[in-house]
């Protein structure tokens, strides 16, 4: 886009990208700067923009006092799980979306539109007398498990996740199909060996939402988890150190750093990735 | 840094005839992850219907008590509600200034973006993913603690120039805290319309804009007669996303006016239907309140579904 360039205007329009990303980036900023405060400076009535003496204190007391390791690794663990199997599922729905011909596949589209709709924060109660009794037949999946969890956020992103994958799988020419047909390529290894690379711009988004979706969870994890507490998660963690009226907020601050800084690595790692396959989705 | 890529061209995919096994296949291929949808999303929400209809509490819950089939009562008692009505307002604004709030300023942010060289963009590009990936739970902190009353940052600039903001608190009073919140949800979820617009933006071609210009269009017209009009379809998606996730706003709300204020003046409807059937263990009005809002977001649905199909040829 060539417009505005060369206009006196564009220093004015840089100038002020650059302040406006620096007030964007300014809550980041301060909780990494609270989190290396050292004591005296973090809960303090003349709160500096700065700090001369940076100490790890705040995290050592997050990381040493609270089992914070095995919440984090319970997030993980369940954030993974879910990136995982929702590439392999949304990727096979939506092959058999796009690339084959059936009956009710238009039906099947317009639910799974819908289904991105649901709040599915006004299910809690349901998945809650659910969960109660998948416990009782499969406990790993049960109230107070991981499995419960990784379930029905493996549930709330595939919706999403096939119809963002559905664009990307159409745009893969028919013709390469037959080529690999008529040398001998069986469907399933069509699919799986040809296809599946190519859609990699959008199995990175699927990736990305799937992982934040799970990861963010504080609703279902506080709702779900509630006897077995050494199966909490990281959300659960952060409000230990979080009392109104005695708030640790140097803890606060180097925990919430913590659980930040595994999405912005896997962020900024897939960003270009992201931003076309976010494109590709809104367009389709 | 961040640079769009071109999106690949979505077409619908040519009518095909029917091929031998494509039916079966399709239900293999389709079968996984439909059985965890049946179970996962339709079956919940056969449920949630189901127990709003019904006197649900502790003892019915636990298998007590006999269930008693109410049939609408749990809806007449929530509409009859003074309390369900100013939730349900405060949702509906609250929910508004959050989605005009993310669409303008990552709109404004987008069409400022094609304005600058790549390191200025860059810079902005980083910010907002940062604030994107930034998970809502950590978002909420940070923001309490800069507006915190005696210790955050913002207080001590305001009162620093001269304003009485000192020991302010932005949580107490429903104005400020929902403001509070609003920016808070604004500033992690403006990062979507940015990239999105700009993806948008960047499709329109340089011939229509130049063509513009040469008949002596301004920038702020070009802006508003062409650009626009060629972004609405990504622009009626940004927005009926962002109608989506702010109506159902949950965790800044609980964590940032601790459970909803002081005497549920901060309440939005999920949290409000959380309190009802987890601490008030009335899980039939609590349904009730489900029912309600997937209804109203279900309308906004129709709204996308027809925009989608008008939008491009796309099943």
């Amino acid at each position: 886009m060539a417009v505005a360039v060369r206009r006196p205007g564009r220093l004015i329009a840089e100038v002020s990208t650059v302040v406006i990303a620096g007030i964007v980036a300014f809550p980041l900023y301060w909780m990494l700067l609270s989190a290396v405060k050292p004591p005296g400076e973090i809960q303090s009535a003349n709160p500096k923009p700065w700090t001369l003496s940076p100490s790890f204190d705040s995290f050592s007391r997050v990381l040493t006092v609270s089992g914070f390791g095995r919440f984090f690794m319970n997030s993980l663990v369940v954030a993974l799980v879910v990136v995982a199997l929702s590439l392999v599922l949304s990727f096979l729905s939506a092959v058999a979306l796009t690339r084959f011909s059936f009956k009710g596949r238009t039906v099947l589209l317009v639910m799974i539109l819908v289904a991105q709709m649901v709040p599915v924060e006004a299910l809690t109660i349901p998945l809650f007398f659910l969960m109660r009794q998948i416990g009782g037949v499969a406990p790993a999946f049960g109230l107070n498990e991981l499995g419960s969890l990784v379930l029905v956020h493996l549930a709330f992103s595939l919706p999403f996740a096939i119809w963002m994958l559905r664009g990307f799988v159409a745009a893969v020419p028919v013709e390469l199909e037959e080529a690999a047909k008529l040398d001998g390529a069986s469907r399933m290894r069509f699919t799986w060996q040809i296809l599946f690379p190519l859609v990699a711009p959008g199995l990175v988004a699927v990736s990305v939402l799937a992982f934040i979706h799970a990861w963010n969870d504080f609703l279902f994890a506080k709702t779900f988890i509630i006897s077995k507490t050494e199966n909490q998660t990281l959300p659960q963690a952060i409000l230990v150190f979080f009392k109104p009226e005695d708030t640790d907020w140097g803890a606060v601050m180097a925990s919430s750093t913590l659980m930040t800084i595994p999405v912005l690595v896997f962020f900024v790692l897939v960003q270009r990735r992201l931003v076309s396959g976010m494109a590709g989705a809104v367009k389709g | 840094m961040v640079t769009v890529q071109e999106a690949p061209p979505v077409t619908a995919p040519a009518r095909k005839p029917r091929r031998k096994g494509d039916g079966r296949a399709a239900a293999l291929y389709l079968a996984p992850a439909g059985i965890l949808l049946a179970a996962m999303l339709a079956y919940p929400i056969y449920q949630l219907v189901l127990i709003s209809f019904y006197d649900y509490g502790q003892p019915q819950a636990t298998g007590n008590a006999p269930l008693v089939f109410l049939g609408f009562a749990n809806y007449t008692d929530l509409l009859s509600q003074v309390q369900f009505w100013t939730v349900l307002g405060k949702t509906v604004g609250f929910a508004a200034a959050c989605v005009v709030g993310s669409l303008l300023v990552g709109t404004g942010l987008a069409v400022l973006a094609t304005r600058v060289r790549a390191l200025p963009r860059a810079l902005l590009f980083l910010a907002a993913l940062g604030a994107w990936s930034t998970p809502a739970i950590a978002g909420s902190y940070v923001w309490l603690f800069l507006f915190d009353t005696d210790f955050g940052l913002v207080n001590e600039v305001l009162s620093g120039i001269g304003l009485p903001f000192e020991h302010h608190s932005w949580t107490f009073g429903t104005l400020g805290a929902f403001g509070l919140v609003a920016a808070e949800v604004i500033w992690c979820s403006f990062p979507f319309v940015l990239v999105t617009m700009y993806a948008g933006i960047k499709g329109v071609p340089d011939e229509v804009l130049e063509a513009a210009s040469l008949d002596g269009a301004s920038t702020w017209r070009t802006t508003w007669a062409i650009l626009l009009p060629m972004v609405r379809p990504l622009l009626m998606i940004a927005t009926v996303q962002s109608i989506i996730w702010d109506f159902k706003v949950f965790t800044q709300i609980y964590v940032m006016t601790n459970g909803g204020g002081v005497a549920g003046r901060n309440l939005v409807l999920n949290v409000y239907a959380y309190q009802q059937a987890f601490a008030g263990q009335e899980y039939g009005l609590g349904s009730a309140i489900g029912v309600v809002m997937t209804l109203l977001l279900l309308s906004v649905t129709g709204l996308y579904v027809r925009s989608q199909r008008r939008s491009a040829a796309w099943l």
